[in-house]
């Protein structure tokens, strides 16, 4: 680190307790927040400039504690331990600053290049909470700075007291991070204090030049014979063999005074806990009633026996309702007005006298897809993400965990995995790296292969158009509810697919027992609702519609091509969809229908685009308008309600798309996973829309 | 356990109990010291997810949902 003229500095703080708000504040990047615990999963970076230096910010996951019990805990404490960080900033939720004290207490022991952060400070005023910030620096003896990153308060101090730490450390030179001169964060129980005393002579001896950590952090952690941590030590060049003789003595030495093992750690443990048990009592001031009623209140409702799912449910309904009939109107104002400029673009390639199949390629193919795409992705994903996001800021996707955690438990799965699943209805990708939240291998990998039952917004805006054309009761509003109402069943049945499958899966390949659960549910915050709607329409809506455009432009020419390079009087797709045309009817669907699944593959938010273009190409040429003249186009071709079920049933029960399974091969390091991932879903739907279509003809219901 | 203790998992809904062993073992064990139960830790029964199970406790002033599962392998003493 010596003479760069970047400095490192690492985030750290419990889950929740806006550490990435902090992050968003300060370096300007877009990082996804949401009110629920586990949400940076891998480390993000950022950077920014304060007085003419660079500070080169990397966000840790939020974690509970430096044990290494987790993915994410082994992520913050190796990048905290080898990362080498010039200062540590330490993000504390004033609302909850006894628990999120255990942290900055495991930090502190490492290093004293500290900036405690206290934030949400305006949530603790609101429930009467005071934080003596002067008298928490004191005791500490670290710079203290109290935040609400939210609306950007604090945050100009937390920049400076940063800039300064950076400074001292860099003038104190090994001997702050290397030593454990003046008062100890926290003092353990006589036997591992005398055995501490004996070991840090050892450990800075064989320690070598190259160790840059605590001294006494780390005597600790070899007396606790934490392995996980001695062999990454190893791997970055650390201990002899003659330490190891002194370390067996003094374990030998505190397993005579009662202190061996379970016993060690829960004193261990316990002296960090009371610590900071009794910082808390010193800093705090409560008020005297209970100011956690309001919580109390909520929560008696939404998760209550009477009123928690169903509450959950209606909420999800009122969102896709909303949904539908909010995008509705926007949907068909962009198709009319990407129809005008086809007709314009069409007008100037006949003008400039360019030829038909450039005409084709570019307009008919490129412009005509993308223009689906945009149509009729953008307005729901941008009603959709906006309250879903609200939900999350609120507090409330951990309640679902928490209703749900029982069917879960019964699936041999986590709770967890609602979140997971909640993530998906983004993107599958992202709830696939959201797995990384549940702390059991099993259930991860459960969670993972699973995570494609949920549709995501590729898929959503496709199953909305297709229920609001052909599945729609009744007239007016209650046609669109009607609609809602079958978006809901999809997903239940989505729902259920992912508990059946989850059962399977962990009674089949991946048997196992369940791993130890523990599920926070945070205090409800104030929503910011400015905020939310920038938020959720850069982040999530213009991210994931630039990534469907990337995908739609070269696949919509690709398709064109295919749909119109004729080979012994018939385009390639027509021939490719003849050869599928039978597998498609046994399910329930076409050739066509078979073949834009297949093509959809990069993303699956072009699987009706394509249908469209295989549909006019290889008959009457269509114009492009509203969800109207796409359920004439699909009437043409010999659709019915069954079709469009069957098609729905497929589109929830089907590969995972491209960036799905290359993010589940990274996050497995394996191909046999996403090859499961692949599999299991496409045999379901295979099975799903062959015993629905079959079952309707058996039944005389269509011929 | 011997000792006159109860599971935490049968302490009823709204009662505040005292922890006072610790049965479970390896990553269990450490999840639960981490959350800051260790012996003499007050904890409060809040609520039960609409079907039963986890149930919601006030942990040092936040609230962590447990598995009966879990929460069993916490001796606790009634206040």
């Amino acid at each position: 680190m010596t003479g760069s003229a970047e400095e490192v500095i690492a985030l750290a703080g419990n889950p929740n307790t806006g550490k990435s708000t902090v992050f968003n504040q300060l370096t300007g990047l877009r990082q996804h927040t949401g009110n629920w615990p586990g949400k940076t999963v891998i480390n993000a970076r950022g950077s920014y400039t304060y007085q003419g230096k660079k500070y080169i910010l990397v966000d840790l996951p939020g974690t509970y504690s430096l044990f290494a019990n987790s993915e994410e805990e082994k992520v913050a404490r190796d990048f905290l331990c080898f990362g080498q960080p010039a200062v540590t900033v330490v993000v504390l939720d004033a609302t909850c600053l006894e628990r999120n004290l255990n942290l900055a207490l495991q930090i502190l022991e490492m290093t004293k290049n500290v900036v405690i952060c206290v934030n949400l400070l305006d949530e603790a005023a609101r429930k009467k909470i005071q934080v003596n910030l002067t008298e928490l620096a004191a005791i500490l003896g670290i710079p203290v700075v109290g935040t609400n990153a939210r609306d950007g308060e604090g945050l100009a101090q937390l920049k400076e007291a940063v800039r300064l730490v950076a400074m001292r450390g860099k003038e104190a030179g090994e001997r702050v991070s290397g030593s454990g001169r003046g008062t100890e964060p926290v003092l353990y129980d006589d036997p591992i204090e005398e055995c501490l005393k004996e070991l840090t002579p050892v450990v800075r001896a064989h320690g070598g030049p190259r160790l840059k950590f605590n001294v006494r952090w780390l005597a600790l952690r070899l007396l606790e014979g934490d392995d996980l941590f001695l062999r990454e030590w190893n791997g970055h060049g650390g201990a002899g063999a003659a330490l190891a003789k002194s370390v067996h003595k003094a374990r030998q030495f505190l397993a005579e005074k009662g202190l061996g093992g379970e016993e060690l750690e829960e004193s261990i443990v316990s002296a960090i806990v009371r610590r900071a048990e009794a910082i808390a009592a010193q800093v705090l001031i409560l008020p005297s009633g209970n100011y956690r009623l309001f919580d109390r209140w909520v929560d008696n409702i939404v998760t209550s026996k009477q009123w928690g799912i169903p509450l959950m449910l209606l909420l999800l309904v009122g969102i896709f309702w909303l949904t539908i009939v909010g995008a509705n109107y926007p949907s068909e104002l962009l198709a009319a007005g990407f129809f005008r400029l086809e007709e314009r673009l069409s007008a100037l390639f006949l003008a400039t006298g360019a030829p038909a199949w450039l005409h084709g390629l570019v307009v008919l193919g490129m412009c005509r897809t993308l223009a689906w795409v945009i149509s009729v992705m953008l307005p729901p994903m941008a009603i959709f993400f906006p309250l879903f996001t609200l939900l999350e800021d609120l507090g409330y996707l951990p309640r679902i965990a928490f209703n749900l955690d029982n069917f879960f438990k019964r699936a041999c799965a986590h709770g967890k995995q609602a979140l997971t699943m909640c993530m998906g209805f983004g993107c599958n990708a992202a709830g696939v790296i959201a797995c990384r939240i549940i702390e059991s291998p099993r259930e991860r990998m459960i969670a993972t292969i699973t995570n494609n039952f949920v549709p995501c917004n590729g898929r959503f805006p496709t199953l909305i158009a297709l229920t609001t054309i052909f599945l729609g009761f009744g007239q007016g509003y209650f046609r669109t509810l009607g609609a809602a109402l079958c978006i809901l069943a999809v997903i239940v049945l989505g729902v259920f697919m992912t508990l059946g499958v989850s059962l399977l899966l962990s009674k089949t390949i991946l048997r196992g027992l369940p791993s130890a659960f523990t599920l926070e549910l945070p205090p409800y915050r104030k929503p910011q609702i400015g905020r939310i709607i920038i938020r959720s329409i850069l982040d999530r809506t213009l991210f994931v519609l630039g990534r469907a455009v990337m995908v739609a432009a070269p696949a919509g020419a690709l398709i064109w091509i295919l749909a119109n390079l004729h080979v012994s009087g018939m385009s390639i797709l027509s021939h490719c969809a003849a050869f599928l045309d039978p597998f498609g009817r046994l399910l329930g669907m076409d050739g066509y229908i078979v073949m834009a699944f297949l093509l959809g593959i990069p993303a699956n938010e072009i699987v009706i685009p394509i249908l469209i273009m295989s549909y006019s190409g290889a008959g009457s040429m269509m114009e492009l308008g509203s969800l109207g003249a796409l359920r004439d186009l699909f009437v043409q071709h010999g659709w019915t309600w069954l079709t469009a079920v069957c098609t729905m049933l497929f589109m929830l029960n089907h590969f995972p798309c491209g960036t799905t399974l290359l993010t589940i091969k990274k996050e497995t390091h394996s191909l046999k996973w996403p090859l499961v991932a692949f599999l299991v879903p496409t045999v379901c739907g295979i099975l799903l829309c062959f015993t629905v279509a079959q079952g309707a003809r058996l039944l005389a219901l269509f011929g | 356990m011997s000792n006159g203790y109860i599971p935490l998992h049968r302490i009823p809904i709204g009662r505040m109990a005292r922890v006072k062993e610790l049965t479970a073992k390896d990553l269990s064990r450490r999840r639960m010291l981490d959350l800051g139960l260790i012996s003499d830790t007050m904890v409060e029964a809040l609520r039960q997810s609409p079907s039963g199970d986890p149930v919601a406790y006030q942990i040092r002033g936040t609230v962590i949902a447990l598995r009966a599962e879990e929460a069993a392998q916490i001796f606790v003493e009634l206040v």
